[in-house]
C-alpha cells in the first residue's frame, strides 16, 4: 500500500509552509497533494511558493497533485479553479466545479470531499477521467470494500483517510471570524493562530470538534492503524495522511513501518500519540458505531 | 410569471392540504432511506405516492419526488427502485443529488425530469451548467451559502431554473457536505436521510438545569423554565478559546419572506419551504401566506408584512446567507 500526504487544511505561515514541503520531500511517501483546500483568501500568502514546492517534491521522486477548493462560490474562486488546469500537474478534484474546466479526456484524481458513496458515482467519475479516488472519511469498511473492488475492475486506484483531523463540514460562514466578532470579508485571518484548527468543547469541557475557518473538523485525529490488513485485503491502494504541525515527518515514518510489517496497530497508535501530544485518536467511521469511536482497546493483546 | 411555491408534504394529508392551500408544487419522498427526511411515521408508500400525484394533478399542482440521499455501496437498487417508481407514479420531476443516480435516471427514465437537489451543493454557474450538460437537469435547488447578488449572478449565467429555500429549518453547513451527525451518532443526512436524530437524544436534569445531549456530547444546557431548543448539532452552545456560545449558528430558523421581491429580481423561479416533518395546519398556513406574497408581487401590490410571525413565535429567525453579513 502507498502513502499519500493530503493537502494541508490549515493556514500556516508561508515560511512554515515552505519548510514543511522541503521536509516532506524526504518523507517515505509516494505522493503529495498540495494547494489550498479550505479558503481562497489564504492562497495569496503562499501561492507563489507552490511551483518551487512542486519542483522539489518531483525531484525527490514524489507524484504531485494540486487540490481544488472544497467549495467554489465567488467569481474569483471560479477563476482560480479554472486556472488549476493550466498548472501542468494532476488536479485533485474536491469540488466537482473543476470538471467544468478540465479539458475533455484529461486525467484527474478525486479527493475526499467529493461524495463518492456508491458504484454508480465511481463508474461515472471513471468515465469522466478519474484515475484515483480518495473516498469520503464517513464511509464504513463495508462500503470501502465494495467500492475498492469495483474500482479495481475499472483500473481506478482507491485511497482511504488514514490520519488526521477529519473534515466534517464546510460552510459559507467563517467560524474563526465569527468567534472574533468579525465577518468573513473582514476576518483579519483569525485562523492563522491555530495551525491544527481550534478545539471546540462542550460546555462541560469535553473536547468535541475543531474549527478551521469555514471548515468544521473532528477534535479527534482519525487513525487507521488497526484496519491496514482489512483495507489491503479489500484492494485499497493508498492511505492518506493529513498534515498537522506536530511530529508529522515521524508519523509518516511510523505509517511506513506499519505498512512494511515492522509495527502492529497498537505500536503505530502509541507512536502517533508520542509524536503528537494531546491527540485523541478515532477510527469509528471505519469500524465503530459512530465516527468519534476508537477501537484501540479491542485490539490490544490481539496482535502479533 | 408568478413565482412558484414549492411546499413540503410528509404525509398524504399534508399533500392534500398544501394543494388546497394554493401550493403550485409539492415535494415529498418514499418512506425509506432514499430521501433526506427519513423520519419515523413520515413519507409515502408506493400507493400513496400514486394517489397523491393523481390528486395534485387533478388540482393543477405538480409533485416532485425527493430521492436525494447518496445510495449506499452494494445497495443501489433501493435508490434505483425509487427513481423507477417515481417515474411510474407520474411525478413531475425527481430531486436527485448523487451523480451516479442522476446518470441512472437520465439513462433509464429519460422522460422523468431531473432537478438537482440542494444536497449536491452546486454553488456556482460553472458546475450547474456542467450538470445540465451531463444530465440535462431542468432545475437546481441552490445551497444555503449564497447571497442574493450571487444568486442573481448564477441566473445570469445559466438557463437552468433556480429554486431557493425561503422558510423553515436552516442548514449552516453546505448541504450534502456535512458529516457532523454521523461523527456523533453514526447516522447522517447523506447516508441515512437524518441529522441529529431523536433516537440519539437524551435529556438530563440536575440542579435546575436541563442538559440536552446528542450521542455523548452536551449540545445545550438551559435553566429550568427557559425554552430548550432541539439539540441540532450545529446550533448547539459550545466553547472555544476563551469564548462560549452558539459558535456555529444560533438556534434560528430561516425566514426570507421580505426578500421575495429581491429574489424575483435575481431571476429565481421557485421558492421552497422546508419542513416535511411539519403538521398539516403549519403547511396550510405557510403556503397561504407565501402564495399571497407571490400573488401580491405579481399584481404589483405591496408585500404583506410579518405574515409568518405566529409560526416562528418564540424562535429567532434569520435571513441566513442571503445577506452577506451572515458569513
Amino acid at each position: 500500500m502507498d502513502l499519500t500526504i493530503g493537502p494541508n487544511q490549515f493556514f500556516w505561515k508561508s515560511d512554515d509552509w515552505v519548510s514543511f514541503y522541503k521536509e516532506m520531500a524526504q518523507a517515505p511517501v509516494e505522493r503529495v497533494v498540495l494547494g489550498e483546500l479550505v479558503c481562497s483568501k489564504r492562497l495569496p500568502f503562499y501561492g507563489a511558493q507552490i511551483p518551487d514546492a512542486i519542483a522539489t517534491l518531483q525531484e525527490a521522486g514524489k507524484q504531485v497533485a494540486l487540490t481544488s477548493l472544497a467549495l467554489v462560490t465567488l467569481k474569483r474562486e471560479r477563476k482560480m479553479t479554472a486556472e488549476l488546469a493550466e498548472m501542468g500537474v494532476e488536479i485533485e478534484v474536491n469540488d466537482l466545479t473543476v470538471l467544468a474546466s478540465l479539458p475533455k479526456g484529461a486525467c484527474f484524481s478525486v479527493g475526499p470531499l467529493v461524495n463518492v458513496y456508491n458504484e454508480g458515482t465511481l463508474e461515472w467519475l471513471a468515465q469522466q477521467g478519474a484515475a484515483r479516488i480518495c473516498l469520503p472519511p464517513e464511509l464504513t469498511l463495508q462500503s470501502v470494500s465494495v467500492l475498492a473492488r469495483r474500482a479495481a475492475d475499472l483500473g481506478v486506484a482507491v485511497e482511504v483517510w488514514g490520519y488526521g483531523r477529519i473534515p466534517l463540514a464546510v460552510s459559507g460562514r467563517c467560524y474563526h471570524a465569527r468567534l472574533h466578532g468579525r465577518g468573513k470579508d473582514n476576518c483579519q485571518f483569525a485562523c492563522e493562530d491555530d495551525p491544527d484548527g481550534l478545539r471546540v468543547s462542550t460546555l462541560e469541557g469535553q473536547p468535541f470538534l475543531a474549527m478551521n475557518g469555514v471548515q468544521t473538523m473532528s477534535d479527534s485525529y482519525a487513525c487507521a492503524a488497526h484496519q491496514i490488513e482489512v483495507l489491503a485485503e479489500a484492494g485499497v491502494s493508498a492511505l492518506r495522511l493529513s498534515p498537522h504541525s506536530q511530529g508529522f515527518a515521524q508519523i509518516c515514518q511510523l505509517f511506513r513501518q506499519r505498512l512494511d510489517g515492522a509495527l502492529d496497530g497498537t505500536g503505530l497508535a502509541l507512536g502517533v500519540q508520542n509524536a503528537a501530544k494531546d491527540v485523541r485518536l478515532s477510527d469509528g467511521f471505519l469500524e465503530g458505531a459512530r465516527g468519534a469511536d476508537w477501537s484501540g482497546a479491542s485490539h490490544e493483546g490481539n496482535e502479533i | 410569471m408568478v413565482m412558484e411555491i414549492v411546499c413540503p408534504a410528509g404525509t398524504p394529508a399534508a399533500l392534500r392540504a398544501a394543494v388546497k392551500a394554493g401550493a403550485h408544487t409539492v415535494y415529498c419522498g418514499f418512506a425509506d432511506e432514499t430521501n433526506a427526511r427519513n423520519f419515523p411515521g413520515l413519507n409515502f408508500d408506493r400507493a400513496e405516492m400514486q394517489e397523491g400525484i393523481a390528486f395534485a394533478h387533478q388540482h393543477g399542482a405538480k409533485v416532485l419526488v425527493a430521492i436525494n440521499t447518496y445510495p449506499r455501496a452494494g445497495n443501489e437498487s433501493l435508490w434505483h427502485a425509487a427513481v423507477r417508481d417515481a417515474a411510474e407514479a407520474g411525478a413531475d420531476a425527481a430531486i436527485l443529488a448523487d451523480p451516479g443516480l442522476l446518470e441512472y435516471a437520465a439513462t433509464n427514465h429519460p422522460d422523468l425530469n431531473r432537478h438537482l437537489s440542494v444536497q449536491a451543493a452546486a454553488a456556482n454557474a460553472d458546475i450547474i451548467n456542467f450538470y445540465q450538460t451531463a444530465f440535462n437537469i431542468k432545475r437546481v435547488v441552490l445551497p444555503r451559502v449564497l447571497s442574493v447578488p450571487e444568486i442573481a449572478l448564477i441566473n445570469a449565467e445559466t438557463e437552468v431554473q433556480t429554486e431557493v429555500f425561503v422558510f423553515g429549518g436552516l442548514c449552516v453547513m453546505a448541504e450534502g457536505r456535512c458529516s457532523l451527525s454521523s461523527y456523533v451518532t453514526g447516522k447522517s443526512p447523506n447516508m441515512h436521510g437524518v441529522c441529529s436524530p431523536p433516537s440519539h437524544v437524551q435529556y438530563h436534569e440536575e440542579a435546575g438545569r436541563l442538559d440536552a445531549r446528542l450521542g455523548e456530547y452536551t449540545i445545550h444546557s438551559t435553566q429550568r423554565g427557559e425554552p430548550a431548543p432541539y439539540p441540532t448539532l450545529c446550533k448547539g452552545c459550545f466553547q472555544a478559546g476563551d469564548k462560549q456560545g452558539h459558535l456555529f449558528e444560533d438556534p434560528a430558523s430561516l425566514n426570507a419572506e421580505q426578500l421575495i421581491p429581491q429574489l424575483a429580481k435575481a431571476g429565481v423561479t421557485a421558492l421552497k419551504i422546508e419542513g416535511r416533518q411539519r403538521s398539516r395546519s403549519y403547511v396550510t398556513q405557510v403556503v397561504r401566506n407565501f402564495r399571497a406574497a407571490v400573488d401580491a408581487l405579481e399584481a404589483g401590490k405591496p408585500m404583506p408584512q410579518g405574515m409568518l410571525a405566529r409560526l416562528t413565535e418564540g424562535q429567532a429567525t434569520t435571513t441566513g446567507a442571503y445577506k452577506k453579513t451572515w458569513r
